[in-house]
C-alpha cells in the first residue's frame, strides 16, 4: 500500500509539473497546447537516449530533455507567431501525432514500439526498489517546488503582467511597446521545456518508455487537472494534479467492480469519465479550485 | 484519386470552422461513428455500401447536432480555445462510446467480391470506383445545396458576417445546428469511405485527422472549395512521399504541409485571411 502510494504521488507530480508548464503558456499567456503529450515523450526520448545510447549521465538527459523540447515548442510558436490561435491548437495536436509517428518507426534511434528498456535511474539497483522509489519521490518534489518557486517568480513579475496583458488583450500590450511576439516564444519555448523535463523523469523513473504510452489521453488529464486546479493559479495547478491522479485511482477501483464488463469496456468507461470530467469542470467550475487572483502592482 | 475521399470529412471540418469558428476537433470521432453506423447498417441490416453510407451520413450528422447542442454551445461564451479543449475532450470520450459497444477489434465490411476491372494494363478495383463516385456525389450536393438553397446561402451568409446575417434575421443558432448536421455527417460518410477500402475501430477517424487538418489548413480553413483542393494536394502529396519516404510516414506529410504552408501563405491556397 505505501508503494502504491509513493508511486501515485510521484506520477502526480509529475502531471503536476506538465500543469504547472501548462499554466504559464494557457492560464498566463492565454496560448494553447494541445500536444502536451508530444513534448511529453520529445523530453522522454531526447534524455532516454542520451543517457541509454551516449551513456551520458542523468542530469545531462533531463538538460538536454528541456532544451530539446523547449525548442521544438520555438518552432511550433513562431511558426503560428501572427496566425489565431486555433492554428497552434492545431500544429501543436499534429505535432504530438508525429512524435509517435517517428518514435514508432525510427526503430534505428528509437527502437519503435518495441520501446527503450534500462533507462538509467539515479541509485538504482543500489538501494532497494522502496528506497528507489521514496528517493525518486523526493526528487520530483523538488522539481515540482522548484517549478512552482520559478513560475511564482514568473506571475509575480513585470514580465508576468506582461504575459497577462497578452492573454487579455495583445493588441493592448503591442501598443504598450510589448513585443508580443518574442514574449509568447518565450513562454511557449520555457513551457515545453517544463512539459519535457516532466516526460525526462517519466522515463527515468519507469526505466521503460514507449510510443504507446505517449497517447493524446495525457494531454487531457493535464488540461483536466490545470482547469480543475485553477487556470493562472500554480498552486492549483498542483493540487489539480492531485485530484486528478486521485480521482483516476478511485475510478480504477469503482470500474474494476463494476460486474460483467470485459476489460476493454472498463478501460472504455475510465477514459470516458476522463473526458467527460473536463467537460464538465470546462462547464461548471471553469475558475477551477484555487480561481486566479491577479497581484496587485505596488503603486508608486 | 487521391485525397478525393479525404476531401468529404475536409468539407465538414472547414464548413464547421467557416460558421462556429473554431476548430472542431471531434470530426475525428464523428468519422468513426459514422464508420460504425455503416458498418451495422451494412453487416446487420444487409445493406449495400451505397445505401449504407447514408445511414453513415444520418447517424454521424444527428450525433453531431446532439454534441454541439449539448456539450459544445453552453461553452461558446469561454472563446473558441476553450471549445477547442472541449472538443478534444468530447473527441476523446465518444470515441470510448464506439469502443465500449464494439471493442477495439478491427472489423471489416461485408461487401461481394468482385473481379478487378481491366483498363488496358491498369486494374481497377470497382469498390474504390463507387467509393470515389459516393464521394463526389457527396460533394456535388453539398456544392448544389450551398449555392442555390435558401438555407445554403443563410449559412454562407453567417459564415461571411455573422453581425449582418443576424440583422438580416438568420436565426444563427439554425444554421448551427444545420452546419453541424451537414459537416458531421459528411466526416461520418467520409469516415466510412476509408473503412470501406480497409477496415475500422475505435481509431479510424483519429488516424486520418492529421490529414484533414492539413486538407483543411493548406487549402484554407474555413473555405469549402480550398478543403478540396487542399484535399487533393495532401493526398497526391502523401502518394508521392511514398517515393521517397516509408509508408509508416504519409500521415506525417499532412503535418509538414501544415507548417510550410502557415510559414509561406498562412491563408492557404483559396483561404480568407488567417490572423
Amino acid at each position: 500500500m505505501r508503494n502504491y502510494l509513493v508511486a501515485m504521488l510521484t506520477f502526480a507530480g509529475l502531471y503536476g509539473l506538465m500543469a504547472l508548464g501548462l499554466n504559464l503558456v494557457w492560464g498566463m499567456t492565454g496560448l494553447i497546447n494541445l500536444g502536451l503529450a508530444g513534448f511529453f515523450a520529445a523530453g522522454a526520448y531526447a534524455s532516454a537516449l542520451v543517457t541509454v545510447k551516449l551513456g551520458l549521465p542523468i542530469a545531462v538527459g533531463l538538460v538536454a530533455a528541456a532544451l530539446f523540447a523547449a525548442a521544438t515548442g520555438a518552432v511550433m510558436a513562431l511558426t503560428t507567431r501572427n496566425l489565431r490561435g486555433d492554428y497552434l491548437a492545431i500544429v501543436t495536436l499534429g505535432f504530438s501525432e508525429v512524435v509517435r509517428l517517428v518514435a514508432s518507426n525510427e526503430i534505428w534511434l528509437t527502437q519503435g514500439t518495441d520501446g527503450i528498456s534500462g533507462i538509467p535511474g539515479p541509485w538504482r539497483g543500489r538501494v532497494t526498489p522502496e528506497t528507489f522509489n521514496l528517493i525518486y519521490l523526493a526528487i520530483v518534489a523538488t522539481f515540482v517546488v522548484a517549478a512552482l518557486g520559478l513560475l511564482e517568480r514568473v506571475r509575480r513579475s513585470p514580465y508576468g503582467r506582461v504575459l497577462r496583458a497578452i492573454r487579455d488583450d495583445d493588441q493592448v500590450a503591442a501598443v504598450a511597446g510589448k513585443r508580443i511576439i518574442k514574449f509568447k516564444v518565450e513562454a511557449f519555448a520555457l513551457s515545453a521545456g517544463i512539459v519535457g523535463t516532466a516526460g525526462a523523469l517519466y522515463g527515468h523513473y519507469t526505466s521503460y518508455i514507449a510510443p504507446d504510452a505517449f497517447a493524446p489521453l495525457i494531454t487531457i488529464y493535464v488540461v483536466l487537472a490545470l482547469t480543475a486546479g485553477g487556470t493562472g493559479d500554480n498552486r492549483g495547478a498542483v493540487l489539480g494534479a492531485l485530484l486528478v491522479v486521485f480521482f483516476m485511482e478511485s475510478t480504477r477501483f469503482v470500474t474494476g467492480s463494476l460486474p460483467g464488463l470485459r476489460p476493454v469496456q472498463v478501460a472504455a468507461v475510465r477514459e470516458f469519465l476522463i473526458g467527460g470530467s473536463l467537460i464538465a469542470v470546462l462547464r461548471w467550475r471553469p475558475a477551477g479550485l484555487i480561481p486566479e487572483r491577479i497581484p496587485r502592482a505596488e503603486t508608486p | 484519386m487521391a485525397g478525393t475521399i479525404l476531401a468529404v470529412p475536409a468539407i465538414g471540418f472547414t464548413a464547421i470552422f467557416a460558421v462556429l469558428r473554431f476548430p472542431n476537433f471531434t470530426v475525428a470521432a464523428h468519422a468513426t461513428i459514422g464508420a460504425f453506423a455503416g458498418y451495422v447498417a451494412n453487416t446487420a441490416l444487409g445493406l449495400p455500401a451505397w445505401a449504407a453510407v447514408v445511414v453513415a451520413f444520418l447517424v454521424a450528422g444527428i450525433a453531431g447536432v446532439l454534441n454541439d447542442t449539448l456539450v459544445l454551445r453552453p461553452l461558446r461564451p469561454s472563446g473558441a480555445l476553450t471549445m477547442a479543449i472541449a472538443a478534444i475532450a468530447l473527441n476523446i470520450a465518444l470515441e470510448n462510446v464506439v469502443r465500449f459497444i464494439f471493442g477495439n477489434d478491427h472489423r471489416g465490411y461485408e461487401l461481394a467480391l468482385r473481379r478487378d476491372w481491366r483498363l488496358g494494363v491498369l486494374r481497377v478495383g470497382p469498390q474504390q470506383v463507387e467509393n470515389l463516385a459516393i464521394a463526389l456525389v457527396a460533394m456535388v450536393a453539398v456544392f448544389l445545396f450551398l449555392a442555390f438553397t435558401r438555407t445554403g446561402k443563410a449559412m454562407r451568409a453567417v459564415a461571411d458576417n455573422p453581425t449582418l446575417a443576424g440583422i438580416k434575421g438568420i436565426d444563427a443558432d439554425r444554421v448551427a445546428r444545420l452546419v453541424n448536421l451537414v459537416g458531421m455527417g459528411l466526416a461520418g460518410l467520409g469516415g466510412m469511405l476509408l473503412g470501406l477500402d480497409t477496415s475500422i475501430d475505435p481509431l479510424t477517424g483519429f488516424r486520418v485527422i492529421l490529414s484533414v487538418f492539413a486538407a483543411a489548413v493548406v487549402g484554407g480553413l474555413g473555405s469549402i472549395p480550398g478543403a478540396v483542393v487542399g484535399a487533393v494536394t495532401i493526398g497526391v502529396a502523401e502518394e508521392l512521399s511514398l517515393l521517397v519516404l516509408a509508408p509508416a510516414y504519409r500521415t506525417a506529410i499532412g503535418f509538414v504541409a501544415i507548417l510550410i504552408v502557415l510559414t509561406l501563405r498562412p491563408r492557404g491556397i483559396l483561404g480568407e485571411r488567417a490572423y
